[in-house]
């Protein structure tokens, strides 16, 4: 009887640090998938971009990254509280205004940031491009996110190319980058 | 014993009283408390990072409008998602970070208590038979009444 016990109380104690190791394994792998994201396109290869479908911030439904297969899209992520993020604000709707016509989407995640102030900043920076709200953070650990802004590239076929660039987005950085999602550079 | 109970159960009132008071009239310091800062993962009492100070500022302006804790609390899991708050829901996958540690204060008391009942039975079965064993292994019932039988014949 005590050793059917004893054996059972092991199986209990293996199982649950078994659980233990698997969630932390689990928590491990999602995270360097995104930060993995980073140094593949930097040396040159075109991983997938994750795939999202997140509530446009005016609230007029959703958008999915899927939807914009065939455009070339600049996927900026910002937050209202983020003084870069100010900076690189206008820099971002001139690119828009001046791309929008050629196959180009320009998309701005809002992350970590209250709507109503999330809404204020779009008005008061007059920004015309998709605005999104990511609120449960969904797009930080996919993207590999270290900080707030940061900007990826994703060409006609769904794929991350050309910078990651990591703070405020210069319009020569935005100008390269689109020209290669394009595939014209 | 009765006093106990009395001043157990008056006790049990006033916190019960409390918590039903900071649920409708909450205050930022316990709010701040019970709330992390969704960018630097502090606890949002001691947090400086600026969605920290946006989060204060929304949060003075809902006890101002009249929410009550728990309204509060929701608007800003809607906003950030549960990760905002210090301790997690006690339901659905989150009640394994209540429920754990009690399984293993549960299977710990439990090996605790096999192996507790093991040594006793391991020290009764090596134990002394009588009060003057010292420890020795009892007598043979012949040897001792032979040495009884010469102890007597000594004292004679």
């Amino acid at each position: 009887m005590a050793r059917r016990v004893k054996i059972a109380l092991q199986a209990a104690a293996v199982l649950v640090v078994g659980l233990l190791v698997g969630l932390l394994a689990w928590q491990v792998v999602r995270t360097d998938q995104g930060r993995a994201l980073s140094s593949k396109v930097a040396s040159g290869q075109k991983p997938q971009a994750p795939v999202f479908s997140l509530d446009r911030l005016d609230g007029k439904g959703t958008l999915s990254l899927a939807d914009l297969r065939g455009k070339a899209v600049v996927v900026n992520f910002w937050a209202s509280w983020c003084a870069p993020c100010k900076d690189e604000a206008p820099t971002l709707e001139a690119a828009w205004q001046k791309w929008r016509d050629q196959d180009v989407v320009v998309v701005g995640v809002d992350l970590q940031d209250l709507t109503s102030d999330a809404r204020r900043f779009v008005d008061r920076y007059a920004l015309s491009y998709p605005a999104l709200r990511d609120k449960h953070n969904w797009t930080w650990g996919r993207y590999g996110l270290s900080g707030l802004p940061e900007t990826w590239f994703v060409d006609r076929e769904g794929r991350l190319v050309g910078e990651h660039v990591e703070g405020p987005v210069t319009a020569e950085e935005l100008d390269r980058n689109i020209r290669i999602a394009l595939g014209t550079a | 014993m009765r006093m106990a109970l009395i001043a157990g159960l008056l006790l049990a009132l006033a916190a019960a009283g409390t918590a039903a008071a900071s649920e409708q009239h909450p205050n930022l310091a316990e709010l701040e408390r019970e709330l992390i800062c969704p960018t630097c993962h502090e606890s949002l009492a001691v947090s400086s990072s600026p969605i920290a100070d946006r989060m204060r500022s929304f949060i003075r302006a809902r006890i101002a409008a009249g929410d009550t804790k728990s309204e509060i609390k929701s608007k800003l899991v809607d906003q950030f998602g549960e990760s905002v708050l210090a301790a997690p829901p006690k339901r659905g996958f989150n009640l394994l970070v209540w429920l754990l540690p009690l399984v293993g204060l549960g299977i710990g008391g439990a090996a605790l208590a096999v192996l507790a009942r093991r040594w006793r039975r391991a020290r009764e079965e090596t134990a002394p038979a009588g009060p003057s064993g010292n420890g020795r292994a009892p007598l043979d019932p012949e040897l001792e009444r032979r040495l009884d039988e010469e102890l007597a014949r000594f004292d004679a």
